[in-house]
């Protein structure tokens, strides 16, 4: 499969940037990259990075499952991340996933019906001096209390 | 050799060479340091924590299996806080595990049964929910049951550095983490089940013996594979004369613990619905079942009147049964029905390499050579398919010994991943995505093959040493090529030349061949080849354990007989069909592809079935010429055989005890027209075994044999 010229330019450097022998390390990024232009992570995907970097699919997929941000599944267009973990838990993190499970109708992993908007409820993301905090896509919010997650989250629909 | 390291382990001094893990230093002093990760050839894992052990000067506790040895060491593997870890551990571990023991297979041969026995905690302080997942099936004859599983990883890494397949992987992570198939939710690997065998628990289980029977119900039969020419040792478990589960976790036999498919499981032709469980004669054109007697008698009177009548004998033997049984065979058809038509099928031109090696010793390979040799050259066979345990003392040597391997060959084969270097030689065009499992794979002529080695021949020249294994490309006068190419090169080289069949050498070796006695001796006596004999109007033909009609050829001959476990082509073709024993229910001797003779002993009876040595014996002893052939006891006939053939004169004890001995054939000329038009290999990958394997259920239930033939 090819994917788009900005993404086949980036692979070809990551593929280089290793020493000769070592392509596999290109693994992580090629994934990571390919995931926000796709979306998600496909078998398709999975097959072609395993023939790039020069491993088998299985190993991809070991990979794959292993780290949390790597996904198989389509998520929504903004992936909240809501963190449970020991310092957001001390500051109603718990609560603040509750709330955002009940506002949007959804779980663990899950997307909302328009395609919009899906849940994770994550470990540390090392924000802890500014607890409770969430990840949207890749920006940090901080210390958010029900009501900022309220309108952050109506903010998000209404972006074009 | 460097200079020896000196530590201390619980107290006594221990001298280890230098780089040794202090796992395996404990051992040689006899302390033993527990661990489930660590497994002897395989890389290192340290992924269990068993094996942690309080080390001087270290802050932290150590795990044995990934820390070498130091000059000055002192290591404790008793203290109180080494068996608080090891409790701790094993608690862990036990936190999900089912503790189904009463119904797992594993049950009182599990390691983890054992440690927890021995330094285990007897209660849990884990009151939570259990973590389930139901068990899955990846394969017809591969099971897994993820909550048994302690991810030792032991499975992924006998797969994928044992057997250079890589099917098995872990997938998730955490408590979550379990073993994960190549393809989906199924495996597609050589299903060798050595992932079921190396598994500590009962996480990965078997197909064919899940739920038959617990460990300690089986008796246990080391006896020889009898598929192809390797010469593995499998170790039966049977009851009530069934056998039950093939493996061969002692690591008896030159095999180690490696088997494939056909070792550890195709053993279930011997219950194939098909087997002959009493003799055949026809009776109004159809075959009818007889009594032995009966059968007997029909088949001595006969071949008496035949003698009398001074007509024609034609005598086929087989590649798969026992030396014994092919001398008894040869020494009837020479001495009693005085016929020099005897023939086999040959599959490779074992005759021309001991003709071309004359006058020397020691220019015959070992399976046990291919793991210790610096330099081995692979010419034309897919090995890692027809023959697996050469190929896997090939890799195993690459592995722990970063020999150079050399792959000539048709096709893309699996020992180019790791050849110094791979010659493409042929016509067969390179894929650059070759079913694995796909093969045959074309084919290149002997003078393409020399023409690739004279390619090579600078690099051979550099390497230390040699072993060079070819297929049926090479016959004859190209055989002989050959060994002059490998003699030119100033080092020493020594040869194996492949064959397909548990016993395929054997019979060469005992005459079953016109012109050759035992021990390739001249017969002086012309005699008609396989073809030929199907071609002729011979008075009578007697075949025992082979298929020669499966071509399909007209039967022509006035009487048949045949021995065979199934009504082959060739039996359905007989006047008389004697139903014999397979290899698992005889003893005998068989000899492998790399002339190592080995003792089958026989584990189970089939109902009807004789082996074949006693229905020749009983055959003689109708037709009134027993007492000239002598006692159809296979030790009887074995010392006939050290005596009188040539190279066989092997250590008895070493065969007795279930060793293997290399037998030496090779001194003066043979003396023979060399005949290449009749060697021809069959070719079986992993998933076939000639006739034999169209009765093997579980050859044709794994997925992939429908990618091969």
């Amino acid at each position: 499969m090819t994917f788009s010229p900005e993404l086949e330019e980036r692979f070809a450097k990551f593929l280089t940037s290793y020493p000769p022998g070592r392509q596999r390390s290109a693994m992580i990024p090629m994934l990571l990259y390919a995931q926000d232009e796709l979306g998600s992570i496909s078998d398709e995907v999975i097959d072609e990075v395993a023939r790039r970097v020069g491993v088998t699919p299985l190993q991809v997929n070991e990979v794959l499952s292993y780290y949390s941000m790597l996904h198989k599944k389509p998520l929504g267009k903004y992936h909240v991340q809501v963190c449970t973990n020991i310092s957001c838990l001390l500051m109603d993190g718990d609560k603040l996933w509750d709330h955002a499970c009940k506002k949007l109708g959804i779980g663990h992993k899950e997307v909302t019906a328009d395609g919009e908007i899906s849940l994770e409820e994550v470990e540390c993301m090392g924000a802890c001096s500014w607890a409770p905090a969430i990840q949207v896509n890749y920006d940090f919010h901080h210390k958010v209390t029900p009501e900022k997650l309220d309108q952050l989250l109506d903010s998000l629909r209404k972006k074009p | 050799m460097a200079d020896l390291v000196k530590l201390t382990i619980d107290g006594r001094e221990v001298q280890a060479a230098p780089g040794t893990l202090v796992i395996d230093a404990a051992k040689t002093v006899g302390i033993e340091i527990p661990a489930f990760c660590y497994y002897e050839g395989l890389s290192l894992a340290a992924a269990c924590r068993m094996c942690l052990v309080e080390v001087e000067k270290m802050p932290k506790m150590m795990t044995a299996c990934t820390l070498p040895v130091a000059e000055g060491m002192v290591v404790r593997t008793e203290t109180p806080q080494v068996k608080a870890a090891r409790k701790g551990t094993l608690e862990f571990l036990l936190t999900n595990h089912p503790l189904d023991c009463p119904v797992c297979d594993k049950g009182g041969e599990c390691e983890l049964q054992d440690m927890v026995f021995r330094y285990g905690a007897g209660e849990s302080r884990y009151n939570e929910t259990k973590i389930h997942v139901p068990e899955k099936q990846y394969s017809p004859v591969v099971f897994f049951d993820a909550p048994r599983c302690i991810l030792c990883f032991r499975c992924i890494r006998t797969c994928n550095e044992g057997m250079g397949v890589g099917a098995l992987g872990v997938i998730n992570r955490g408590a979550v983490s379990e073993i994960a198939p190549s393809s989906g939710d199924h495996l597609e690997c050589d299903e060798c089940g050595a992932c079921i065998d190396i598994c500590p628990v009962g996480a990965l289980t078997s197909g064919t013996y899940r739920y038959q029977t617990r460990p300690w119900e089986m008796t246990h039969v080391a006896t020889i594979c009898t598929h192809c020419a390797d010469g593995c040792k499998t170790t039966l478990g049977t009851r009530n004369d069934r056998i039950i589960r093939g493996n061969n976790r002692d690591r008896s036999g030159i095999n180690g613990e490696f088997l494939c498919i056909k070792g550890r499981y195709a053993f279930d032709f011997y219950d194939a619905g098909e087997r002959l469980q009493a003799p055949l004669a026809r009776v109004n054109g159809k075959l009818e079942e007889v009594s032995w007697s009966e059968a007997l008698l029909l088949v001595a009177k006969r071949f008496n009147q035949v003698l009398a009548d001074g007509g024609s004998f034609g005598v086929i033997g087989s590649n798969h049964t026992s030396n014994e049984e092919n001398y008894y065979l040869q020494k009837f058809a020479r001495e009693v029905l005085r016929t020099s038509h005897i023939d086999h099928h040959r599959t490779g031109d074992v005759v021309a390499l001991v003709d071309a090696l004359s006058g020397q010793t020691g220019k015959l390979a070992t399976v046990a050579d291919l793991y210790e040799r610096k330099a081995v050259v692979v010419l034309g066979a897919d090995l890692s398919l027809e023959h697996p345990l050469l190929s896997n003392q090939i890799r195993a040597n690459w592995r722990h010994h970063q020999a150079h391997v050399y792959a000539v060959s048709a096709g893309t084969v699996r020992e180019d991943k790791y050849a110094v270097a791979s010659v493409r030689v042929g016509n067969a065009a390179e894929t650059s995505d070759p079913s694995r499992f796909a093969h045959p794979q074309g084919k290149a002529s002997a003078a393409e093959y020399l023409a690739a080695l004279e390619q090579l021949r600078d690099k051979l020249k550099a390497e230390p040493e040699l072993v060079m294994l070819f297929d049926d490309s090479f016959k004859g006068g190209d055989v002989r090529k050959l060994v002059e190419f490998g003699e030119s090169l100033g080092i020493p080289v020594k040869y194996i030349g492949l064959v397909d069949y548990s016993n395929s050498r054997g019979a060469i070796d005992m005459g079953l061949t016109p012109e050759l006695l035992p021990g390739y001796k001249a017969s002086g006596q012309p005699g008609l080849h396989l073809e030929e004999m199907l071609a002729a109007e011979l008075s009578a033909l007697w075949v025992v354990g082979a298929n020669p009609f499966q071509s399909g050829a007209a039967r022509k001959a006035g009487f048949l007989v045949v021995q065979d476990m199934f009504l082959t082509e060739t039996a359905a073709l007989a006047d008389v069909v004697l139903p014999a024993a397979s290899a698992y229910e005889k003893n005998g001797t068989v000899t492998n592809v790399t002339g190592e003779v080995q003792k089958l002993k026989h584990a189970i009876n089939t109902m009807g079935a004789k082996p074949d040595l006693e229905i020749m014996g009983f055959i003689a002893r109708e037709m009134g010429v027993a007492g000239s052939l002598g006692p159809w006891i296979p030790d009887a006939v074995f010392d006939e055989i050290r005596k009188n053939v040539r190279g066989y004169e092997v250590p008895a004890p070493v065969i007795a005890t279930g060793g293997a001995a290399q037998t030496a054939p090779v001194n003066g000329r043979v003396p023979v027209e060399l005949r290449p038009d009749l060697v021809h290999s069959d070719h079986n990958g992993l998933f076939a075994s000639g006739t034999l394997g169209r009765y093997s259920k579980v050859l044709h239930t794994v997925l992939e044999s429908r990618l091969s033939r």
